[in-house]
């Protein structure tokens, strides 16, 4: 069992899913589990549930996962994603109303300290202007 | 009941406590069991060490000092390692990617 709590990161771009995962894995490190995707399943921009739900699973953990996303689609298939979970599953993954970039790493380096999955998520929501 | 301890390190790196240093710096407070808090002035306010968005926030420039303080069992460990994380310019910006 992982002790620490997962990051799905969910872009519509490819490229930015793969350059915030970068930035985590730079800043925070790989104790994290941490899995991204982007763009649909043509290779366009876009999200693709199935894909969101291969990163969850990539990434899972028993504390539970936290799913950064960018814009519309990737937020409305994410949560689609979460409720195609099974059951035991569901309850353990959140959305966060967070931005992407900013949002995994802050996430990241609180689930890196061990944190809840609601204390990784209050942590990534905490980054609105103040 | 416990007093603070404090220090006060000048911040040399040529770009100020930047990003990288930043989640180092909260990963490092997150080993310490103390109370620990940061403020870019003496009379704060004074911000949790351990929040990311908080440290983050400080935005702390070249040349600027930062004050760090913290109270209980392994403070003056803390305080020590923090500072001198700073004061050695964030390690001289080694890889942060630690595999840990």
């Amino acid at each position: 069992m992982n002790k620490k709590v997962g990051i799905v990161i969910v872009s519509h771009s490819p490229d930015i899913a793969k350059g915030t995962a970068d930035m985590v894995r730079n800043m925070v490190g790989s104790a994290v589990p941490l899995a991204y995707c982007g763009g649909n399943p043509d290779g366009g921009l876009g999200t693709s549930i199935e894909k969101i739900l291969a990163a969850i699973d990539e990434a899972w953990s028993d504390r539970g996962v936290a799913v950064l996303v960018d814009l519309g689609g990737a937020e409305t298939n994410s949560e689609m994603a979460v409720e195609m979970l099974p059951e035991a599953r569901r309850g353990k993954v959140v959305v966060c109303n967070a931005p992407i970039v900013e949002g995994a790493v802050m996430a990241a380096t609180e689930a890196w300290g061990g944190a809840s999955l609601e204390e990784v998520k209050r942590t990534a929501e905490e980054l609105s202007p103040q | 009941m416990n007093d603070w301890i404090n220090a006060s390190v000048l911040i040399a790196h040529d770009i100020g406590l930047h990003a990288r240093p930043s989640v180092k710096f909260t990963k490092l407070a997150k080993g310490f069991s103390s109370e620990i808090e940061i403020a870019s002035a003496l009379g704060g306010p004074w911000f949790d060490a351990k929040s990311i968005v908080r440290v983050m926030a400080i935005k702390a420039g070249t040349g600027s000092t930062l004050h760090l303080r913290a109270r209980g069992s392994d403070a003056g460990a803390a305080i020590a390692t923090l500072s001198g994380f700073v004061a050695s310019d964030f390690d001289k910006d080694r890889a942060y990617a630690a595999s840990d």
